[in-house]
């Protein structure tokens, strides 16, 4: 008999935990990806952190105080309203990360999984969803996003539900395409023929060589969603005031932008840290696992 | 002695990060001499590819030169400018790709990138250019060479696309050809025809040649003198003769009797172990560990390569007289035949077709005149414990068989069944779990076969778990079992399939199909992607394993040598209709199906003296013609119109029967 | 080939009537209607009801949705809730300034994008790649309006060689525009080009590790008849319909890079529409930019049969 610690090593082989090692390894070990990875990790833990740092309530007004330059007391100056830019700098992810999050989750997921379903169904039904997928593609999304937002007045959190939708039109055909590249493989072949159910084969044999993809999937998503959600709140469709946030902020202080430009300078820094980030961190994601990311947006 | 390339103390490596680097080449000396064809033998790793390209001065991407130099014409390739070297290329010295589907230019047609050639190493006035193409497409015997001229590569077929590669090498009026692997990956038919084709080119236009190949028959057909690699280093170089009929290297012997012979039922002997890693250092010879006949000094030092009396080089500590020659010790991989009237699966009036008509065709009844059969007139029964090998070129349909037998194609007409009453005409989802059981599969592609992110233990146990409702540990113990009956060690169950070399892999795959305990096992040109010197082990293995657990084989294979080693029956398939089928010393004797002379005649035996004769053209059919005898087009025997439109009868003698018109008495006497 | 030209206008043809419904009907699905929309709290009596019966909204939605798309193909999108002029004199001289926004950023940026995208794939992991990636990452992430800000301080304000910000009648001639459009111009072409550079270099990466590359370099060819004969065109070929993808996507960065610079296009007006909760408008402008997202991309497919030699010669390629 085999022992039971050999059993569990060759039951899972290199172990999930000794793989996510691996892959942390080979991430860190990349300049670029140590730098992504840091940025994200920064941002992330600010997001939690931020109200045990703030020096000064977010929404404190203070007229006395109207665009101070940076001093000790304001480290990033005071804005039009005499608010902390330091204290509204380091809260001004949350929301966005949060909404961002996840919907880049829920859009991995479900395109993930439609995609992957169409591309082992095929035939009709699959050319048809394509070609529904290729018409979503034509309708203008952040367009869509400011007619929900404006319309339905359910506020920022009912952009979670088109943010989703609408990035996951895209994950269906990257879905798709690595299903359709896994399924021609004659293990899959073997499976089926073995006589396994196709729960088996699409959780067991497939999905272990998709998780990758949609992962790195995620990733980009999810700085696109960044961008997309900050726009929307520079164009004043996002978060409302006077919740602090990055894109609001930056819009904001565009007015005295000769006078004060720190206002909108820490804000943009930061936003434009964590898209970079992001995006590093999802390049070197990529290579760790050996999947090559779309290099197009859509 | 004269010579156009002179290769000295050769190492070409790549650097990898602070330690020494991994070595491709070690030490390569050679020389090419003017007129001459060699011949550069070797398996996946041994650096043959690296030394032709080399003489060009190139490296791929990540090698660079360690040492040593390659002297073309008293220039050394790596030490001009790149102009020079420009000039060279493609002029002097010229390339013949492997892969010429993927090497031609594809947004080019072929006239272009011929007269690129032309413009860039000849003098040529433009106006003749044209002329010159046709000319040279018409050398390399491409029927309608004006038409060739305006098409793009991916509108002919991979025959096709070799000759205009070779034409395009011939247009710079080399002096030095480099054939890097020409042959591979084309039907064995047109194989002999571009072998022929080069012969004929190398005698008159008097140009050297480096004949890169795995395949010791191709070489043997075509070279004066031979080079032996093995991992990177030069074991063995000799004149064609001396190396084929008498080697003295133990890999080189090992080597030639691992391949099959078409004219001995055995299984050859095949060479244990498996090609080294190309880690840096080399404290031994690299041969040692698969070597039968190894000494102390064998793995304490690296030898040196000696000459040998007769004036050949050979890289061993020993003379060859030391040890006894090598020859065919193999067993016959056949059992014994007297429990084989048992029926195991029977096929009748087997159709198959992957074009489904449209629904309309279906409702108007047209459907079943427009669609061509894949597969047509299949009647085959396989008997318990018994090898069927199904024999033809890349689409006869051989594999469409096995797969309509596992169910992944329906039949659209005829009948399976098994003997225990399973009928096999449905899919696989609906068959029963036994039937399943029953019949497993080996697949060709060992890459493609195991799912790269599973441990063995997990790939291995999948069956099982599935047929036998084992608990893991029970699934595991077995599993380690099957592993040792396909002679691994229990170790490999924590690896995943990225850690395992080629060989391994198929072994791993033998031993999941045998996980099942199968009545039948189908066999999909299992040994065809592997090394030369791994095929051998592994047909041994299946035929260890047949005659342990009495399991039935069917067999597909393009090659006949192999086939001739392991079947008890041959069926012969042609644009998926059967030409032949009988028992194997039947079918390898006159009277041989037309299209078996021209396969038979097409095998490559690694033998010098060998000449082969091929008649029958190297078209590309498609789909079989609409009446009469499939193989009406490609006949080299053809008798008339009543090929054409007749299909021909069976003529049978003691179970062997030829689908053809010729009376088989008179086809004997024709094929002597 | 014609047969694939035909269906290639066929699915635009499709995609096009698809988005109609969706923009109608994604409107239809919002709480209310248009009137209860643009009038708020007035929406109530009579001033309800004459809104309401102006629009014909007391007739069926398919019956509306047929109407509403029949009217939008001879170029009538009806009147503006807002503006109390018909939608079409609205757009069309913003549709036009928009245009010329968005082709004089592509005449710009998609040159550059190639020609900047080649050289970084042919020097890959060397220093120019690295400069060339490094600012076209920066390009990418860093949101639009960002980088046209900072633009505006130094160009517009630190050396006032641009106006910050657009001060013109929407229909001004194109020679009145353009010093305006400057600005905006490379703003667009600076994020547009970014993207098809990744992509250019990436394609350019792949095909420079073919075989047939690798072939070229052995038959002697020298490297600038390799680059220019052998792999630009299978390299960029690709790369066409991922272009047209892209440009198409930053459409919605039209959208802000127009609000920043008050430029008078379409993106500005559907901000403006959507505070004044104009739907009729909305309607019309989100349908003008599925316009030209699909005539984009018609417009690539149409480029990749006619370069394509396998697609121009579909002489059964699995046959041979």
């Amino acid at each position: 008999m085999i022992p039971a610690a050999d059993a569990i090593r060759f039951g899972t082989g290199r172990s999930r935990l000794a793989g996510t090692v691996i892959v942390f390894r080979d991430i860190v070990s990349r300049p670029v990806g140590a730098i992504g990875l840091f940025l994200v990790v920064f941002h992330l833990l600010l997001a939690v952190a931020a109200s045990f740092i703030t020096p000064y309530d977010v929404a404190l007004q203070n007229a006395d105080r109207i665009l101070q330059a940076p001093s000790w007391a304001h480290p990033m100056g005071t804005d039009s309203l005499g608010r902390d830019v330091f204290s509204r700098t380091i809260t001004g992810g949350r929301i966005s990360i949060v909404i961002t999050l996840v919907s880049a989750v829920i859009a991995a997921l479900w395109g993930g999984l439609t995609g992957v379903s169409l591309g082992l169904v095929g035939g009709r039904i699959d050319e048809w969803c394509m070609r529904l997928v290729d018409a979503f593609l034509a309708i203008p999304g952040l367009l869509f996003l400011l007619l929900i937002v404006s319309f339905t007045g359910g506020g920022v959190y009912a952009l979670i539900p088109t943010l989703a939708f609408f990035n996951g039109i895209s994950v269906i055909r990257i879905g798709r395409g690595a299903a359709q590249g896994v399924a021609v493989k004659d293990y899959i072949t073997a499976a089926r023929v073995r006589g396994h159910g196709s729960r088996f084969i699409v959780f067991q044999e497939m999905m272990p060589n998709l998780q990758d993809i949609l992962l790195v999937e995620w990733a980009m998503r999810w700085s696109w969603m960044m961008l997309a959600f900050s726009s929307l709140s520079f164009l004043g469709f996002g978060a409302t005031p006077p919740t602090p946030d990055w894109g609001l902020m930056i819009s904001d202080s565009r007015e005295f932008l000769t006078v004060a430009p720190w206002a909108g300078v820490w804000p943009a820094i930061f936003l434009s840290t964590l898209i970079i980030g992001i995006n590093l961190f999802a390049d070197a994601l990529g290579k760790a696992l050996r999947v090559n990311p779309q290099q197009g947006v859509i | 002695m004269d010579r156009l390339i002179h290769l000295d103390d050769l190492s070409v490596g790549a650097r990898t990060g602070g330690a020494a680097p991994i070595q491709v080449l070690r030490g390569i000396t050679l020389d090419v001499r003017p007129n001459e064809v060699l011949g550069l033998v070797g398996e996946s790793g041994s650096g043959k590819s690296t030394v032709a390209l080399s003489m060009m001065g190139y490296l791929d991407q990540g090698l660079e030169l360690l040492g040593g130099d390659a002297i073309f014409d008293d220039t050394s390739m790596f030490d001009i400018t790149r102009t020079e070297l420009e000039a060279l290329r493609g002029g002097e010295i010229c390339l013949v790709p492997q892969n010429a589907g993927q090497s031609l230019t594809p947004t080019m047609t072929i006239g272009r990138q011929i007269e690129e050639s032309l413009m860039l190493h000849t003098d040529l006035p433009p106006a003749d250019r044209k002329t010159a193409v046709t000319d040279l497409l018409a050398q390399v015997r491409l029927s309608s060479p004006g038409q060739i001229r305006d098409r793009h590569p991916h509108e002919l077929s991979g025959g096709q696309q070799q000759r205009c590669a070779i034409a395009m090498a011939l247009a710079g009026r080399p002096r030095v050809l480099l054939l890097d692997e020409p042959t591979t990956g084309l039907d064995v038919t047109t194989q002999v025809h571009i072998l022929e084709l080069l012969k004929d080119l190398c005698r008159q236009h008097g140009v050297a040649m480096v004949f890169v190949s795995h395949d010791l028959g191709a070489v043997a057909r075509i070279s004066d003198r031979v080079a032996v690699l093995y991992a990177g280093e030069l074991v063995e170089l000799g004149t064609s003769l001396e190396i084929l009929k008498k080697p003295s290297h133990p890999y080189t012997r090992g080597l030639l009797s691992s391949i099959p012979k078409i004219d001995g039922a055995r299984i050859p002997q095949a060479l244990p172990g498996y090609p080294p890693k190309l880690s840096a250092a080399r404290s031994a010879c690299a041969f040692a560990p698969r070597c039968a006949h190894r000494q102390e000094i064998c793995l304490g030092e690296p030898p040196p390569l000696n000459e040998t009396a007769d004036g050949r080089m050979v890289r061993c500590h020993f003379d060859s007289g030391n040890f006894p020659q090598g020859g065919l010790q193999g067993q016959t991989g056949r059992f014994a035949a007297d429990d084989k009237n048992e029926r195991l699966l029977e096929l009748r009036n087997l159709a198959i077709s992957y074009h489904r008509p449209g629904l309309f065709r279906r409702i108007t009844g047209q459907g079943d005149k427009r669609r061509t059969l894949t597969v047509d007139n299949v009647n085959l029964v396989l008997h318990k414990g018994e090898t069927i090998a199904v024999v033809g070129e890349s689409g006869s349909g051989k594999s469409t068989i096995l797969r309509s037998i596992v169910g992944l194609v329906p039949p659209c007409k005829g009948t399976m069944r098994m003997e225990n009453g399973e009928s096999l005409d449905r899919a696989t989802d609906v068959r029963s779990l036994q039937c399943k059981k029953d019949i497993q599969m080996i697949f060709q592609n060992p890459d493609s076969s195991l799912n790269p992110r599973k441990t063995i233990a997990e790939i291995l146990t999948a069956p099982l778990q599935l047929y036998f409702d084992m608990d893991r540990a029970t699934a595991l113990d077995r599993a380690a079992g099957l592993l040792e009956s396909v002679r691994l060690t229990r170790d490999y169950l924590g690896r995943t399939p990225d850690q395992l070399s080629g060989g391994e892999k198929q072994r791993v795959g033998i031993a999941r199909a045998f996980a099942a305990e199968p009545d039948l096992a189908l066999c999909d040109e299992v040994t065809s992607a592997l090394d030369v010197s791994v095929q051998a082990a592994v047909l041994e293995l299946l035929s260890k394993l047949q005659r342990e657990n009495g399991v039935a084989y069917l067999f597909v294979s393009h090659d006949l040598a192999t086939v001739r080693a392991v079947a008890d029956r041959v069926l012969v398939l042609y644009q998926g209709r059967i030409c032949e089928i009988g028992p194997v010393e039947a079918v390898y004797k006159p009277a041989f199906h037309p299209y078996t002379e021209a396969l038979m005649e097409a095998v490559l035996e690694p033998d010098p003296d060998a000449q082969s004769h091929v008649e029958i053209s190297d078209i590309v059919e498609t789909a079989p013609p609409g009446a009469g005898c499939p193989f009406q087009l490609r006949c080299q025997r053809k008798v008339g119109k009543i090929c054409d439109d007749t299909t021909p009868p069976a003529q049978t003698v003691n179970g062997h029967t030829i689908f053809c018109h010729i009376d088989r008495d008179r086809l004997s006497l024709l094929q002597g | 080939m014609l047969k694939v030209l035909l269906r290639r206008l066929v699915m635009a043809v499709f995609t096009l009537v698809f988005v109609a419904i969706v923009v109608f009907g994604v409107t239809e699905a919002l709480p209310g209607d248009a009137c209860t929309a643009y009038l708020g709290k007035l929406a109530q009596g009579e001033r309800l009801s004459r809104c309401q019966s102006g629009l014909g909204l007391d007739k069926s939605s398919a019956e509306r949705f047929f109407d509403w798309s029949g009217r939008a193909l001879q170029g009538d999108f009806g009147d503006s809730l807002k503006r109390k002029r018909p939608i079409s004199d609205i757009i069309a001289p913003r549709f036009r300034n928009t245009v010329i926004l968005g082709t004089s950023a592509a005449l710009i940026g998609i040159p550059l994008a190639i020609i900047l995208g080649v050289i970084a794939g042919v020097y890959r992991e060397r220093f120019s790649d690295h400069v060339v990636s490094g600012i076209a990452l920066l390009a990418m992430t860093i949101p639009e309006f960002v980088i046209a800000t900072v633009l505006i301080f130094l160009f517009a304000i630190s050396l006032k060689w641009f106006p910050a910000v657009t001060i013109l009648p929407t229909e001004a001639s194109v020679a009145e525009i353009l010093p305006n459009i400057i600005l905006p111009m490379i703003t667009l072409a600076f994020v547009m080009t970014a993207h098809i550079l990744r992509i250019t270099r990436a394609s350019v990466i792949d095909t420079m590790s073919s075989e047939f590359v690798k072939m070229a370099t052995l038959k002697g060819v020298p490297f600038r008849r390799i680059l220019f004969r052998h792999m630009l065109p299978s390299a960029l070929l690709p790369t066409i319909n991922i272009v047209a993808l892209t440009m198409a996507w930053l459409l919605s960065g039209v959208v802000v890079i127009e609000k920043v610079f008050n430029y008078p296009g379409l993106g500005t007006l559907i901000i403006q529409s959507i505070f004044d909760r104009d739907l009729p408008l909305v309607q019309a402008i989100a349908l003008m930019f599925a316009v030209m997202y699909i005539a984009v991309n018609l417009i690539a497919d149409f480029l990749v049969i006619l370069l394509n030699p396998r697609l121009r010669t579909r002489v059964s390629a699995e046959g041979g």
